[in-house]
């Protein structure tokens, strides 16, 4: 297992659309530890996308099973994954192990309907919200060349959910 | 190692003063660091972190563009540095009628709940007649959320209409 190297904007790679993955060999169980131990090795450790250490493959990783207050469904390896429902919609601080000592506004939906591989190619659909389905579309967006720059609404006068948090 | 400088310009707002300033500053070799310009009062206010070799001095590199813009100048050779950022976890809402008082008592209040202000923007909108007051806060809990939880409790309950929603930034 190794710890790879994360690109960082502006590399051009980060804004190259990643390609399917069809072969579910060996190789690709290896990548994909390599990519798990990477995200659990930055800042956050809750998600990555394979197009940020320059493997332009439809992998990502997402994990925010160490936030225990919020819904999750643990460790997810999504392959080919692709979102068939959006619902709502939330403002909300984000930041990218691809773009260091950054954070900012963005938009995304409460809550996703997702279809996706696990590493071994089997098909499964997910339904995520809030903080975990958030952590989904950034990492879906690296496979199409976006960051969440691309994204960034204004800080200012800005009207956030009111949330009942007791 | 670079050595930055505050510079604060402060006149009456007008078309063209962020680039005839800016222009300044670059053909005399000086680099920007982190800014924060804006309207203000129908004055448009500066303050620029600048970093620059020191010949000519900056307030020389200055005084032209900002005497033809009628800009007061001030310049702090105070320790500034990049990459300081602090990630906030909480977000302070404030709306209601304007009067004295309303900054003084909700920052005094959060601030001894141990909230640390790491940005702050108050506007006053309506009319003279019924002014409205609208501030927005962004900080760090130092102490725990409860306790600005606590803190918001009583400034609503002294009639300042304040809410705090948790930041919680996700990094991938």
């Amino acid at each position: 297992m190794t710890v790879l190297n994360i690109l960082t904007y502006p590399d051009p790679q980060l804004k190259e659309i990643a390609k399917p993955v069809d072969k579910f060999d060996n190789d690709l169980l290896v990548f994909i530890n390599d990519l798990e131990e990477t995200m659990y090795a930055g800042p956050g450790g809750v998600g990555i996308a394979a197009t940020q250490v320059g493997r332009l493959q439809r992998i990502v990783i997402v994990d925010v099973s160490s936030k225990p207050e919020i819904k999750n469904h643990g460790r997810l390896i999504l392959v080919n994954p692709e979102i068939t429902e959006w619902e709502g919609f939330a403002l909300g601080r984000e930041g990218c192990l691809s773009v260091p000592d950054y954070t900012g506004n963005v938009i995304r939906a409460k809550s996703i309907k997702m279809q996706a591989m696990n590493e071994h190619g089997e098909s499964k659909q997910y339904e995520l919200e809030g903080y975990e389905a958030r952590a989904a579309q950034h990492e879906l967006d690296h496979l199409d060349g976006i960051l969440f720059l691309d994204r960034l609404v204004s800080r200012r006068n800005d009207l956030f959910r009111r949330k009942s948090y007791k | 190692m670079k050595k930055w400088t505050m510079l604060t310009l402060i006149g009456e707002d007008r078309p063209g003063i962020v680039a005839r300033v800016t222009a300044a500053l670059f053909e005399n070799g000086c680099h920007l660091g982190e800014a924060s310009m804006m309207r203000l009062g129908g004055n448009f206010t500066i303050m620029l972190m600048v970093n620059h070799t020191g010949e000519p001095p900056l307030d020389a590199i200055i005084k032209p563009v900002a005497e033809s813009l009628g800009l007061h100048v001030h310049i702090d050779d105070i320790e500034c540095r990049l990459h300081q950022h602090l990630v906030p976890d909480v977000r302070i809402s404030v709306a209601g009628a304007d009067r004295a008082g309303i900054v003084a008592e909700v920052t005094c209040a959060l601030a001894e709940a141990g909230f640390h202000i790491l940005d702050l923007e108050s506007d006053v909108a309506g009319d003279e007649d019924n002014p409205i007051y609208i501030m927005h806060i962004e900080g760090k809990a130092t102490e725990g959320i409860e306790r600005l939880e606590a803190a918001i409790e009583s400034v609503n309950k002294n009639g300042i209409d304040a809410h705090l929603i948790p930041i919680d930034t996700f990094i991938g």
